[in-house]
């Protein structure tokens, strides 16, 4: 049993965080969060360059083929620097590709994801809010030989950026995922402004937007089956992130501990500081481990992946919010600033706590596993 | 990263299981609550010890040299796993094959190891550690029990506390005060003492549960031979030490198989029990905490897991026994709490599951104060793992 990162994917994490610090400094991030949509074409295709974008698309398709636990080493550094990009969204999207469509399909999206050339995202939630699928209600009516999309989703990250959008849609009793152009005719975007200007949110309007049924990526139990286990892959990478941030804020609150003088003192001699910064590193350990586990049972299909996914979720939206309250609360009036870096983690933790679902979403997914009778 | 066992692990794994099948007692039947029946407990637990020695698998982590195996920090996990789940009795001299035998093979003499190493791992020799004192609990270093230099001898006077199986123990590794003119680490040496020295007399000490597990010990006018210091006069600090590292770091593997067997039992009971007009395990509310109380334990796992990784490459043990301790011990209390709610007044009965959730929750209020406090694990950690000043 090993359970550190082999040799080569510490070289990897170590590439990623000197890429990171040199493109996407917290100037970067500030300057894109006020703008609409939080994207810097030029940093995209510096990650693209990297081979980033198509990290997990197998080599078939122009990617570099590797596992979860890459993506996880890298998504980790993505959270280190805040960094604002459509990556967890294309992630997302592209998982999905993978596990639907046709051969033809999987390389016309992927081959571009891969290139850099293409961004993707995935619209699920609508007003309800649910991360279920089951929830879906948006309508899309099979006429003659097309689909017609009619209905809003909501909180669909990077969808101003992305170049297609696959919608999960309702179709009879089954589910459908339809690739839609953002450009599409009927379509529309609108910014719903949210606490983490740094990952923008928006509206999607599909007012009698028209796909071909053969553009369908899959249909029924299947698609479900997809968007579950292509979900469960975004979400380890958000949690990857998560842990990222966390690093991040611990490792400012110690330097901030180790500098700040109040009674002659720096602070961290205080044992009421200390604790704090000792409950921080138990919260940013525990989430990398679950994550890294989660990571490495998606990659072997362990039997434990979906609940592992559900855990390393459940754990890292609780532990990052606990984490930057704990990072703000031992900065004291500075951590409260516009001025200081702290509140872009702190809403990025925030965002990312709900998006693929909460901690009690997940542990009542737990509780359907291991709580409920086994079925026989 | 491969969490997979490597397949020497595997044989390990499964040469121990088929020893433990073929081997496992029959059940102790006599009476604990009389003191023939407690004493028979302790003979019946040392002739397992023995067996266990004569397999081979007692003090596997010990050189070979000294009868051990020289086992891996993983393969030393896999082992307290696998006893755990065996569900045989635990190994009576677990102080000193884990910390005091390893102490000796460290710094003692070759007359000392000659003398004391067998018989730790037959159990013929029991042994306990003498480090607490009613004035000093965390504070380790201030202890005021004094050696006085009088000849080839110490003789020793003062109290020790909280000393788990003195009162069984042949023999018992003290820290005494032998120079308080210095400051308080440096005057302080370890002893190895025969408890039935002249002057030794042990007091269970009864607790929280009403169970005495832990004793007493006054030392009154005890001579010991200067032969018996272990390392050196005056510097009994840094044995202290690697003993206090020691006993952090053996707390885990064994630890997630009875946290796990207590969640289990917990999450079966709450399929029948009652809970606000409902079956426990339909409300909500305890759905949502069992589950939390599921993944804690889980990843508490990968915690360990991940720490035993890290100790095999670095072969000393660092703080990361701290942090899983800062973990579990915590994580215990907040267990019991839950099964506390889940099974409601059920769970406050001596006669529901033998007294298993009375006992499981007064018991737990130790975790977080034995074998160092929260408050000093979370300084350790601040410190060692930080890098802040030091608060003290």
């Amino acid at each position: 049993m090993d359970f550190d990162l082999s040799k080569p994917q510490q070289l990897l994490q170590q590439s990623a965080r000197d890429f990171f610090s040199r493109e996407c400094p917290a100037e970067k991030v500030r300057t894109l969060m006020e703008t609409d949509t939080a994207f810097d074409a030029k940093l995209w295709e510096g990650i693209a360059d990297q081979g980033w974008t198509g990290l997990i698309v197998p080599e078939e398709f122009g990617g570099l083929g590797l596992g979860t636990v890459e993506l996880a080493a890298v998504a980790e550094e993505m959270g280190r620097a805040c960094l604002p990009s459509p990556f967890i969204s294309t992630i997302w999207a592209s998982a999905l590709i993978a596990r639907t469509g046709s051969e033809g399909q999987k390389a016309q999206y992927l081959e571009a994801i891969s290139a850099g050339t293409l961004k993707a995202t995935v619209a699920l939630l609508e007003a309800s809010a649910d991360w279920n699928p089951d929830g879906v209600q948006l309508k899309a009516e099979r006429e003659g030989g097309s689909f017609r999309l009619k209905g809003r989703k909501e909180f669909v990250s990077d969808a101003a950026v992305a170049d297609v959008i696959l919608c999960i849609a309702r179709t009879g009793d089954d589910l459908v995922i339809l690739p839609v152009s953002r450009t599409a005719e009927g379509v529309t975007v609108t910014l719903t402004p949210s606490i983490d200007a740094t990952r923008k949110l928006y509206a999607v309007d599909f007012d009698n937007v028209i796909i071909p049924e053969g553009d369908a990526l899959e249909t029924g139990y299947r698609a479900l089956d997809a968007i579950q286990q292509a979900t469960g892959v975004a979400t380890i990478a958000l949690c990857a992130e998560m842990i990222g941030g966390m690093q991040w804020t611990l490792d400012t609150t110690v330097e901030y501990a180790k500098t700040r003088l109040q009674f002659d003192k720096p602070i961290g001699i205080y044992q009421a500081v200390q604790h704090r910064c000792a409950e921080m590193v138990l919260f940013t350990e525990s989430a990398r481990s679950s994550v890294y586990y989660a990571a490495w049972a998606l990659s072997e299909n362990d039997p434990s992946a979906k609940l592992a996914v559900s855990m390393a979720k459940a754990y890292c939206s609780d532990s990052a919010r606990e984490t930057g309250n704990r990072g703000i609360q031992m900065h004291g009036g500075i951590g409260f600033t516009w001025e200081h870096n702290l509140h872009l983690y702190y809403k990025r933790a925030k965002s990312s706590e709900v998006m693929f679902g909460d901690a009690t979403y997940h542990r009542e997914l737990i509780a359907k596993e291991v709580v409920d009778e086994p079925e026989k | 990263m491969d969490l997979k066992p490597t397949p020497q692990e595997q044989q390990f794994r499964e040469e121990l299981r088929t020893w433990l099948q073929a081997n496992k007692p029959a059940p102790f039947e006599g009476d604990e609550s009389t003191p023939e029946g407690r004493k028979a407990h302790v003979e019946y637990l040392k002739a397992w010890q023995k067996k266990v020695f004569e397999g081979g698998w007692a003090g596997i982590s010990w050189p070979k040299e000294y009868g051990g195996r020289g086992a891996t920090i993983i393969e030393q996990a896999i082992f307290q796993e696998e006893f755990t789940l065996a569900g045989v009795p635990h190994l009576v001299n677990s102080l000193g094959i884990a910390i005091i035998g390893p102490t000796i093979i460290a710094v003692g003499t070759e007359e000392q190891k000659q003398r004391y190493i067998a018989k730790i791992l037959s159990a013929d020799e029991i042994w306990c550690q003498g480090f607490s004192e009613p004035n000093s609990g965390s504070d380790v270093a201030s202890l005021g029990t004094k050696a006085v230099r009088d000849g080839d001898d110490f003789i020793v006077n003062g109290q020790k506390i909280w000393t788990s199986f003195a009162h069984f123990s042949d023999f018992c590794l003290l820290l005494v005060r032998t120079n308080p003119d210095v400051a308080k680490h440096k005057g302080i040496t370890a002893l190895l003492v025969d408890m039935h020295s002249p002057g030794v007399t042990v007091k269970p000490l009864r607790q929280i549960t009403g169970e005495a597990d832990f004793n007493e010990v006054y030392f009154d006018n005890v001579r010991i031979p200067v032969a018996n210091v272990l390392g050196e006069i005056d510097k009994g600090w840094h044995t202290a030490i690697a003993t206090l590292m020691n006993e952090r770091a053996n707390l885990g593997s064994s630890t997630y198989v009875m946290l796990k067997r207590t969640l289990d039992a917990l999450i079966a009971r709450s399929r029948t029990s009652m809970h606000n007009g409902k079956v426990a395990a339909q409300d909500p509310i305890t759905r949502q905490k069992l589950a939390q109380a599921y993944l804690e334990l889980e990843i508490f796992k990968s915690n360990l897991n991940r720490s035993l990784s890290k100790m095999s490459k670095s072969k000393v043990p660092g703080p990361e026994g701290s942090i899983l301790k800062l973990y579990w011990s915590e994580y215990n209390q907040r267990l019991q709490q839950i099964a506390q709610e889940t099974l409601g007044p059920v769970a406050s009965l001596w006669d529901t599951d033998d007294g298993l959730w009375v006992h499981g929750y007064l018991r737990t209020r130790a975790n977080t104060i034995e074998a160092g406090t929260t408050e000093i694990l979370k300084n350790i950690v601040a410190e060692r793992v930080l890098g802040l000043p030091k608060s003290y």
